[in-house]
Order: C-alpha cells, then sequence, then structure tokens
C-alpha cells in the first residue's frame, strides 16, 4: 500500500555514486542545495539542471522511479507556486477578479518551482543510492568535530539510523494492520473527514503498542551486547577516501565554482 | 459456495529491479465444508495467496471466484465477501485496538452495518467459540496473556460469521497445550458449524492430524494436492524444499528398516502407537 512512496528510499542497484563515499555525496548535496539559491537565472538553472542529469544518469536509477517519488511533494509544490503567483507586487499580467498575477510572480514561481524540484532530485538521488547506515556513518563523520563542544554527535546519529531503520518495518507493519482491519471489514477509503479520523483508530493503537514493543525490544538487545553510547566505539567498516572520492570532490568544487561564477557574471 | 482460483500470478513490486514473482499460475478449488492445511516454507507464497483469497490483493493475472462471480470485476461488493471469506492474520493479537476485548470483538460485524444487539450477541457467542473465560470480556485485550490476546483476535473473525475461515499460522509462538486447544477449536468449527477451513502452517504433524487435504506450495506454486497419506507418502520430495513429514512416518520408518514389519503411513501418534503394537504381536505370534 505504501510501496509508492519512493522517496527517501534506497535503490538497490551497482553504480559510480552507489560505490562513492557517503560522505561526499552527504557534502555534494549540501553544496548542491546551496547552489541552487546561488544561481538566480535561467542560465545559472539550466546549469544546475545538466549537472543534475549528469548525476541522474551516473546513478542508473531509472528516471521514472525518481519522479514517482515527487507526487508525494506535488501538493506542497501547487501550494508555493499559486502563492507566489497571486502575492508577488510588480506590473501585472493578467487581472482575473480581484487576483493580479504579475511578471514578477510568474517569473518568481516558476523559479521556486524549479528550485524545489531540482532540490527535491538532488536530496532524494542523494537516499537513493546510500543505503541508511552509509548516511549516519557519514553523518557521524562529517559532524564529528561537533563532538568537541559537548554535541552529542554519535547518540544522534545512532537516533538518526534507528529512525530510519524503523521507517520501512513500520510501514510495513501498517500495512499489515490495515489489511487485518480491512479484513475486519474496516473502511478506510471513506470520504468523510469524521469518518476517516475514527477509522485511524483502529490503525494507529496497534501500531504505537507495536511500536514501543519494538523500541523496548531493540534497547534491550542493545543493552544485551553492551552498548553504552559513542565513547571509544570503533566501527567494522570505517569510512576511507579512495582516489576516485576525490575526483568527485574536485568535480564538485568546478560544479560550485562555475556556479558563483555565473551569479558575478550576472546571469 | 466455493471459491475457485483460476490460473492467478501475482508479482511484487513490478517493473523495478526488485520484481519477485510470488506466485506463479495457481489454480486450485476450495470447495464447501473441507478442512485444508496449506504448507510450504518460509517463502513459498502461502500468506500472499490466502490475502488473494478475500480480495486484499488482486492478482496480477487471472482470476478468483466466489460462487462463480470474479471478485475483482466492476461493482463487486468485497464488504459481504470479507465476512464470508475470514482471514485471521499471523500473530493477530497485533490487530487489538478497543478498550475492552468484547468491544474488540464487535468491531468486525459493526463494520457489517448489524444492530448493536446482534453485534453483541455475535460477539458473545464467538468468544464462548474461543473458550476464552467470561471474566476477562470486559478486560483490557492488552492486560491478557499473549494466548488469551489470540483467542480474542480469532473471536473477532469468527464473529463475522464466516463460511471459510482461513488462518495463517495461528499456533505460532503458542505452548503446545495453547496450540492443541487452537487447534481443536478450529476443527469444531468445522465439524459443527459447516466451516470450511484453510489452515496456514510450517508443522507437518499439525496439519497431519487435523487435514482433510493438503495443499504444498514451493515457490510460488502449487507442488502437491492430496490427501495427507497420498502427500506424506512422498515425504522424500518435500524434504529438499525444506518441509518434513510428521515425526511419526520417521519412526515407522525406522523401525521398518530395523526388521519391525509395520506400515509407514500412520500420521498421528495414536495411530502410529496402535501399528507398532499391532505389528509386534504380529511378531511374537
Amino acid at each position: 500500500m505504501f510501496k509508492e512512496v519512493t522517496i527517501g528510499q534506497y535503490y538497490q542497484t551497482d553504480s559510480v555514486l552507489h560505490r562513492m563515499d557517503p560522505r561526499v555525496k552527504l557534502i555534494g548535496t549540501f553544496a548542491y542545495i546551496i547552489s541552487l539559491f546561488i544561481v538566480n537565472s535561467f542560465v545559472g538553472y539550466a546549469f544546475a539542471a545538466v549537472f543534475l542529469a549528469a548525476m541522474i544518469l551516473l546513478s542508473r536509477v531509472p528516471f521514472g522511479y525518481i519522479v514517482r517519488g515527487m507526487k508525494a511533494i506535488m501538493f506542497l509544490l501547487i501550494i508555493t507556486v499559486i502563492f507566489n503567483l497571486i502575492l508577488t507586487p510588480g506590473r501585472p499580467l493578467i487581472q482575473i477578479w480581484k487576483i493580479t498575477i504579475t511578471w514578477e510572480g510568474l517569473s518568481f514561481a516558476v523559479k521556486m518551482a524549479v528550485r524545489l524540484i531540482f532540490l527535491i532530485i538532488g536530496s532524494s538521488l542523494m537516499t537513493l543510492t546510500t543505503t541508511p547506515n552509509q548516511l549516519t556513518d557519514a553523518l557521524e563523520s562529517v559532524m564529528g568535530p561537533l563532538g568537541r563542544i559537548h554535541v552529542p554527535v554519535h547518540e544522534m546519529a545512532m537516533m538518526m539510523s534507528i529512525a530510519l531503520r524503523f521507517i520501512p518495518i513500520l510501514m510495513e507493519e501498517t500495512d499489515k494492520i490495515m489489511k487485518a482491519q480491512i479484513a475486519r471489514g474496516a473502511d478506510f477509503e471513506s470520504r468523510s473527514l469524521i469518518k476517516k479520523i475514527k477509522s485511524m483508530v483502529p490503525l494507529l493503537v496497534p501500531l504505537f503498542i507495536s511500536a514501543f514493543r519494538r523500541a523496548n525490544d531493540l534497547a534491550m538487545a542493545m543493552e544485551a551486547r553492551c552498548y553504552r553510547g559513542g565513547e571509544g566505539r570503533t566501527k567494522m567498516k570505517p569510512l576511507v577516501y579512495r582516489g576516485s572520492d576525490m575526483v568527485a570532490f574536485a568535480i564538485l568544487a568546478v560544479y560550485f565554482a562555475a556556479c558563483i561564477a555565473l551569479r558575478g557574471a550576472g546571469y | 459456495m466455493a471459491l475457485f482460483v483460476d490460473d492467478i500470478t501475482y508479482v511484487y513490486e513490478k517493473g523495478t529491479a526488485m520484481s519477485v514473482n510470488a506466485l506463479n499460475h495457481i489454480t486450485v478449488e476450495i470447495p464447501d465444508g473441507q478442512f485444508i492445511g496449506l504448507v510450504g516454507h518460509t517463502g513459498s507464497g502461502k500468506s500472499t495467496f490466502v490475502q488473494m483469497l478475500n480480495g486484499l490483493l488482486a492478482p496480477t493475472t487471472g482470476r478468483i471466484l466466489w460462487n462463480g462471480q470474479d471478485i475483482h470485476e466492476d461493482g463487486f461488493d468485497k464488504k459481504p465477501l470479507r465476512a464470508a471469506v475470514g482471514l485471521v492474520f499471523q500473530y493477530p493479537e497485533h490487530q487489538l485496538f478497543e478498550a475492552d476485548v468484547l468491544s474488540d470483538v464487535k468491531f468486525g460485524p459493526r463494520n457489517l452495518g448489524l444492530s448493536e444487539e446482534e453485534c453483541e450477541k455475535r460477539a458473545e457467542e464467538a468468544l464462548l467459540a474461543t473458550g476464552l473465560p467470561k471474566e476477562f470480556w470486559k478486560a483490557s485485550p492488552f492486560d491478557l496473556s499473549g494466548g488469551q490476546q489470540r483467542r480474542a483476535a480469532i473471536a473477532g473473525v469468527l464473529a463475522m460469521h464466516p463460511e471459510v475461515l482461513i488462518l495463517d499460522e495461528p499456533t505460532a509462538g503458542l505452548d503446545p497445550k495453547g496450540r492443541d486447544e487452537i487447534l481443536d477449536m478450529v476443527r469444531d468449527m468445522k465439524n459443527h458449524r459447516k466451516m470450511t477451513i484453510l489452515l496456514v502452517s510450517h508443522s507437518m504433524d499439525d496439519v497431519a492430524n487435523y487435514a482433510d487435504r493438503i495443499l504444498v506450495m514451493n515457490a510460488g506454486a502449487i507442488m502437491m494436492d492430496g490427501t495427507p497419506r497420498e502427500v506424506f507418502e512422498r515425504y522424500r520430495e518435500l524434504e529438499p524444499i525444506g518441509l518434513s513429514a510428521p515425526q511419526t512416518v520417521y519412526i515407522l520408518e525406522y523401525l521398518k528398516e530395523h526388521g519391525l514389519p509395520v506400515a509407514t503411513d500412520r500420521l498421528t501418534v495414536d495411530e502410529a502407537a496402535a501399528e507398532i503394537l499391532r505389528a509386534r504381536k504380529q511378531r511374537n505370534v
């Protein structure tokens, strides 16, 4: 039932991006997001689009699969576009009743939409090519220096990896409970809002109970293996940069510099 | 009122790299009043298959007929089907949610739009049938023991008065006594209420003791379909797919190899014991 939600999920295949050090991908995604806010012209966006398209090709994740993940944010996107369209002051383009659409509004709305779409595709490309475990390892490593000012980096990374690990489990659980209740005649497709909320009770109560049970079991299992936080903990597979990761960093740096140059050149 | 499964296949995650053929051209008839055991190794497609039968999953190709009607045809109302084909999932106690047991059991009948008195009547009947003592009916389901919770959950399906009752591993995680009680209760359902039973299990001893007919699933296909005796005669074919015959068959095989002239197709402990005694008597004569 939740199989359509592809955003944030890992896509199993073998590609240059899949094999890349997760820290490179994390920093790269971050840099890409910043670059989207640096460029501010259609030339700049075209450049960002080319870069993104190249990354998608490199990742060997089917484009259709990525686009399917976008459905989840369609609603947010449409609202953003509408608000930008009608609420930006400037030279009027069309006037319908009391609503005025301006040239500035149109250009701003298109830019905003492009930005949002690129931002989401860019970051989902990271999650599609990086397993949750790699991602948290990368976060822990990149954020490592913050540990010196007593930020509980390891604990946060552990919480994040547990949370990410539990998403598919809880989704499966939701699916199972939903099916069990449908088998007992429950109706989850009702149109009326009140009925819809009421129909959530037979789903949410068992789901929460199972989540607590799982959390309890996990805590027990971790304690049984003497887990006691990050101090002095070593990794089975420590992250090591390879030559190809350096090449990737270089490409990223060139892309980022080009974005700044484009902005500086007035495009 | 029979179920007929007509050449169904099911593909998970169609069109992605993770695509899996969970069911491969299954055709099977489930006539009224049979007690059918469905066995298969983990991942053989049993659970997917049973979810087809009440329309929770739609087959990728093929049809499922209920009284001759295609259940995925436009305009077919699935609600009466879901009452008629009751499905008890694995660990059904994980679906309990109400404040007390009785209300939880009433959830099913209430969804069918029955009157409050009728719901109450059916819930009480169902709880009696599962043998959950009356003092627990007003208790919170979460205060019950695992075995009691399972009875309450099964009652929740029984209260919908199904004609076909499907149980997916109903004895998983229960002690031997709890297991026998649940299975005896299921047999009672068949004998006294004329229900058709489909029991999914990986315990050969369970299905040998209770079922009239056994379906063996492997890699998404039905590999054998016959009486327990027919199926377990071919027990050597079961072993490569991760299954086995009831323990009695192995004991009798061993005795036969070591010179006691026993028949090896006795599937329950009582039958096997009688056979061994008979053979010994015969030899001593």
